[in-house]
């Protein structure tokens, strides 16, 4: 070994792989959350998903962040949470 | 005699000192005196002294470091491994008295001073603080293999900005964190996107990559600390599609103590304070944020100035006010503002000799920010060169009296500028069509000043498209 050595300048947190939740077996009386994070036009874009879940069985909840250009507050972040089985963010421009 | 058994010495030396050398006598008489109680260490040249039995090494410096020697030779007593007493060079009277024999060293001088302790010669504080200090730094260590190379280990551990980096050894972070006193540990605030909690120690290591200074580390953490700041926004800046990056301007004294340039070239290389400085912050979100290019940085195309980007005011006009006056601090502050912008879109004037034509001509300009139909989205910073500012100042303006003009100027009919007008779908909503707009929301144009004495060419930072409480705001920060 040499004799350098350096200071690890990331978080060293960060997992090296990370875990996805388990994925939905059947949208079928699943809740999804609907999240118009507020770019112009994502109601069209998600009303149209929309269409598409509740053809399938699911049921949905719409959500909207108050803008696009900063996180969504932590309580729109649990509501969704603790009432949707699922998300899917809404993005459009 | 129970009581003087209990009393043990040390003495530091080093051969490459004069008084070391001629208390060689008095460290003999002293060890006959004291025997197994004295311990001589010697710094440089452990065959020094000759006449001395047992000496200690200690040219790796451990007792010295860890006994803050500064001064050799040095004399400390102690008593049950407590240090009771020292004394430094040679003063007859004193060594005599510490070590309670009347005629130490009687034939020598009454007094002669010592020498510097190796310990203090220049840098080696740094290297002993990063071998024998092991709890000052908390980081996990990497150890390079024989034939790594150093900066290619930095590349290939995604450390970079695709620029070398300057490898964070132990050595230079302790050497960055001199350039400041507060506590490696403390936690500064959470870093974007991940929001991870991030140490002064880990500012200083990101620090180190860019290339900066130590003298620069308190720019560099006020830049940190602006960035946090909730009216920032700096996570949707780092996330947005759009070309923004922080851009930092920095005001008071600060400038000249680490010399920021605020001249010729100002906003371009050349700088090593300008340029290191604008970088660390990018570096910090990188690693410590995690935030990456094609991670969830999503930019389109992004800017040259994400690379970094800080340069300093021309302050030399004392009646013009600068922009850390404008956010509320005193001349004589050093502060740092960040704005979330890109650019440079040049305003070329040479022809303007009074304020009005000037002022027009400035306004025009910055009508074409982000695009000539948009209108109250973008901030914008105008960066008035010293040339331009003398065509004011000639006129008896100051700067609130161009901010005013300028709004003026700004205005614009909404019948123009709405989708569809002039044959551009692009535009402002079209109920916008009877009414008057400013090019920019209150607050939303800043005015700064920078740049070589001859050329008439201002300039203009165009901002982040989400500007105001949506989006993100001029923050400043006391350095």
């Amino acid at each position: 070994m040499s004799n350098t050595i350096m200071l690890d300048p990331t978080a060293e947190l960060a997992p090296a792989e990370r875990q996805t939740l388990p994925r939905l077996d059947t949208l079928k009386d699943a809740t999804i959350g609907l999240l118009d994070i507020s770019k112009p036009r994502g109601k069209e874009f998600l009303d149209e998903i929309e269409k598409h879940l509740l053809a399938l069985g699911a049921k949905v909840k719409r959500y909207r962040k108050p803008t696009f250009a900063r996180v969504a507050p932590k309580e729109l972040n649990q509501q969704i949470s603790v009432e949707c089985d699922a998300v899917i963010e809404g993005l459009a421009d | 005699m129970s009581q003087s058994s209990e009393q043990k010495f040390s003495v530091v030396i080093k051969k490459d000192c004069p008084t070391c050398e001629m208390i060689e006598p008095v460290l003999t008489e002293l060890l006959a005196h004291y025997p197994g109680n004295v311990s001589v260490y010697v710094q440089d040249d452990p065959s020094f002294p000759k006449s001395v039995e047992n000496k200690i090494d200690d040219t790796s410096l451990e007792f010295s470091y860890k006994n803050n020697i500064e001064i050799v030779p040095t004399l400390i007593c102690s008593t049950q491994s407590k240090e009771t007493d020292r004394t430094f060079g040679w003063d007859k009277a004193e060594w005599q008295k510490l070590t309670k024999l009347s005629s130490l060293g009687k034939a020598l001088d009454d007094f002669k001073p010592g020498c510097g302790s190796k310990t203090q010669e220049p840098g080696m504080e740094e290297q002993l603080a990063a071998r024998f200090d092991k709890e000052l730094l908390l980081s996990r260590n990497i150890q390079l293999a024989d034939l790594e190379d150093e900066i290619e280990s930095c590349y290939e551990r995604g450390w970079s900005d695709g620029l070398p980096v300057v490898p964070p050894t132990t050595v230079r972070v302790i050497r960055m964190l001199r350039g400041t006193n507060r506590s490696p540990s403390e936690i500064i605030g959470n870093i974007p996107p991940d929001n991870v909690p991030c140490s002064i120690e880990k500012v200083a290591i990101n620090a180190v990559l860019a290339g900066c200074k130590p003298d620069y580390f308190p720019v560099v953490l006020a830049s940190v600390e602006a960035a946090l700041k909730d009216r920032f926004c700096m996570h949707g800046l780092l996330c947005t599609t759009y070309f923004s990056g922080p851009v930092m301007i920095v005001n008071g004294p600060v400038i000249q103590q680490i010399g920021l340039n605020n001249g010729i070239n100002a906003l371009g290389q050349g700088t090593r304070a300008n340029a290191t400085i604008g970088r660390a912050l990018q570096l910090l979100i990188r690693n410590v944020g995690g935030g990456k290019p094609g991670g969830i940085d999503r930019a389109v195309m992004g800017n040259p100035g994400k690379y970094t980007f800080c340069f300093a005011e021309d302050e030399s006009d004392e009646d013009w006010s600068t922009l850390a006056q404008d956010q509320g601090f005193d001349r004589k502050d050093s502060v740092i503002s960040l704005f979330a912008g890109e650019g440079l879109q040049p305003i070329v004037d040479q022809k303007s000799r009074e304020p009005n034509s000037l002022v027009r001509s400035m306004a025009a300009s910055l009508k074409s920010v982000v695009n000539t139909k948009l209108y109250g989205g973008a901030d914008a910073i105008l960066v008035v060169c010293p040339e331009h500012r003398r065509v004011f100042r000639n006129a008896g303006w100051k700067k609130e009296d161009l901010r005013i003009a300028l709004y003026d100027n700004l205005m614009a009919s909404g019948s123009d500028i709405i989708v569809g007008a002039k044959g551009i779908a692009e535009g402002m909503p079209k109920k916008f069509e009877n009414k008057i707009i400013n090019k920019f929301r209150d607050d939303g144009l800043h005015i700064t000043s920078t740049g070589s004495k001859a050329g008439m060419f201002s300039a203009i930072i165009s901002g982040w498209v989400a500007s105001g409480e949506k989006g993100s705001q001029l923050v400043s920060q006391r350095i």
